[in-house]
């Protein structure tokens, strides 16, 4: 047992007083801090800390999916027919567009070979799975089930099957923290589809909105139009959509007007989103490679993160 | 360290980790207590051997590779929240519950505002008057556990 006959605010187990021990301590979490702050030198201690409480997330996110999955095994037989019917339509209408997607983006890459532009590569994607785990309610933030050992980095895109859903902030080896483009603290560069105007998309803490702060009164912006990634800024890549104007309003005596968006991707409801590996992030060795699916981890993950920042 | 391994301990601080990330229903999320500060400010009242520095510390890393904050801060936070219990807890054992509970109200707004000192450092503050339910739902966990689980501590003598 501890140490008998030693009273408890005097000198600890260790020998040293308990004033001092906490003092270490102290100095040393601040000094964890600032290196955490200052462009990340603990970056291998964060690594090793998510690989270690890993397990805790797992259990924590077990019996949601758990439910998941038997709310999916339970499921009756009528039920699941009609999902099969209305997927296969689904699909035949997905492929009916594909066809002519496949004409279009020749026709496309020929064009732009007529403008001695380079062509745009295909995206890779990933499916990962977000884990049930809640961190700060005032940040719209989640952790995914994926991490450097399957090629992720810092600054990745995020979508889901309607629209963009967010960015990496954090990758560790297993896992990896994302914001969602409604964080307070996020922004997107995004184009307005009828008529190509750009802004930035900006979040608002709430996430079934976004804010879009910088278009004059005279903006040609009307309600429901469809807002999508401009690729300005080299994170998103271009042409995906971010959301649906919902509201315009003239704020007289301001120079801005006020203009809020609804986000295209569910985002309170996702389970699964996909990352992205965008044609620019990869260089053309790294292409060929990692067409396969299975990217071998570390030497590219050092790479994409240097290229992030 | 000259004593077994306190399967108890790791366990309960395992716990409270999980806890700490487990996803709530919105309408109550905001007022989560924050177990890991709870849990060692009991401790360091009713065990005080069980709320060592390390495993304070360590839980504060923990949480902080969790939560996605600054390392340390979460850590910095728990230090200072056992250091002053446990400077005090001779003195404290002496008070009635109600003015503990009015104690450990004003610790756990000592913590959550260092955590939220910290945030504002590092340019990430939240602001709004939300920041501060987790002290509230704190406290009445705090009052639950020193009345459910001290029942029988209260007239042992003080251990070590």
């Amino acid at each position: 047992m501890g140490a008998p006959g030693k009273s408890g605010d005097g000198v600890g187990r260790g020998g040293l007083p308990l004033g001092v021990r906490f003092l270490l301590l102290a100095l040393l979490s601040c000094t964890l801090m600032v290196l955490d702050h200052r462009d990340r030198y603990a970056s291998e201690l964060r690594q090793a800390l998510s690989l270690a409480v890993y397990p805790i997330q797992l259990v924590v996110d077990a019996p949601f999916s758990a439910w998941q999955w038997a709310t999916e095994s339970l499921a009756d037989r009528r039920a699941l027919l009609e999902e099969n019917e209305q997927l296969k339509r689904d699909q035949l209408h997905a492929s009916a567009r594909l066809q002519r997607l496949a004409a279009l983006e020749v026709e496309n890459a020929r064009l732009r070979e007529l403008l001695e532009s380079t062509a745009r590569l295909t995206d890779r994607m990933l499916v990962a799975e977000i884990l049930s785990v809640d961190l700060d309610p005032y940040r719209q933030r989640f952790n995914l089930n994926r991490g450097a050992a399957d090629g992720a980095y810092v600054g990745q895109a995020l979508l889901d099957a309607s629209g963009v859903v967010g960015q990496l902030v954090r990758v560790g080896a297993l896992t990896s923290e994302a914001v969602l483009i409604t964080d307070a603290d996020h922004a997107v560069p995004v184009a307005i589809n009828r008529n190509g105007l750009r802004t930035i998309a900006v979040g608002t803490g709430d996430s079934g909105r976004l804010r879009l702060p910088y278009l004059t009164h005279s903006a040609d912006v009307e309600v429901g139009d469809l807002l999508v990634s401009s690729g300005l800024g080299g994170v998103f890549p271009a042409g995906y959509p971010v959301g649906h104007v919902v509201e315009v309003r003239a704020r007289p005596g301001q120079s801005f007007a006020e203009v809020i968006a609804e986000p295209a991707a569910a985002l309170d409801r996702d389970r699964e989103v996909l990352l992205v590996w965008t044609a620019d992030d990869e260089d053309e060795p790294a292409a060929t490679t990692r067409t396969d699916g299975e990217p071998d981890g570390e030497s590219e993950t050092e790479q994409n993160l240097a290229e992030a920042r | 360290m000259g004593r077994g391994i306190d399967f108890g301990q790791i366990f309960a601080l395992i716990a409270v980790l999980a806890l700490a990330v487990v996803p709530l229903p919105d309408s109550i999320a905001p007022y989560r207590p924050a177990w890991a500060a709870v849990v060692l400010i009991y401790w360091s009242l009713a065990s005080p051997r069980r709320a060592g520095f390390i495993a304070t510390f360590l839980t504060g890393l923990a949480l902080d590779a969790l939560s996605g904050t600054l390392i340390g801060q979460h850590a910095l936070a728990l230090l200072i929240v056992v250091y002053v219990t446990r400077k005090l807890y001779l003195r404290l054992r002496a008070f009635p519950v109600s003015q503990l509970a009015l104690f450990v109200a004003m610790l756990l707004a000592v913590y959550q505002f260092v955590l939220f000192w910290m945030d504002g450092v590092a340019g990430r503050a939240v602001s709004g008057l939300e920041t501060w339910a987790p002290v509230l739902g704190g406290t009445l966990l705090w009052i639950a556990m020193w009345s459910l689980l001290d029942r029988g501590r209260r007239e042992a003598p003080a251990r070590l």
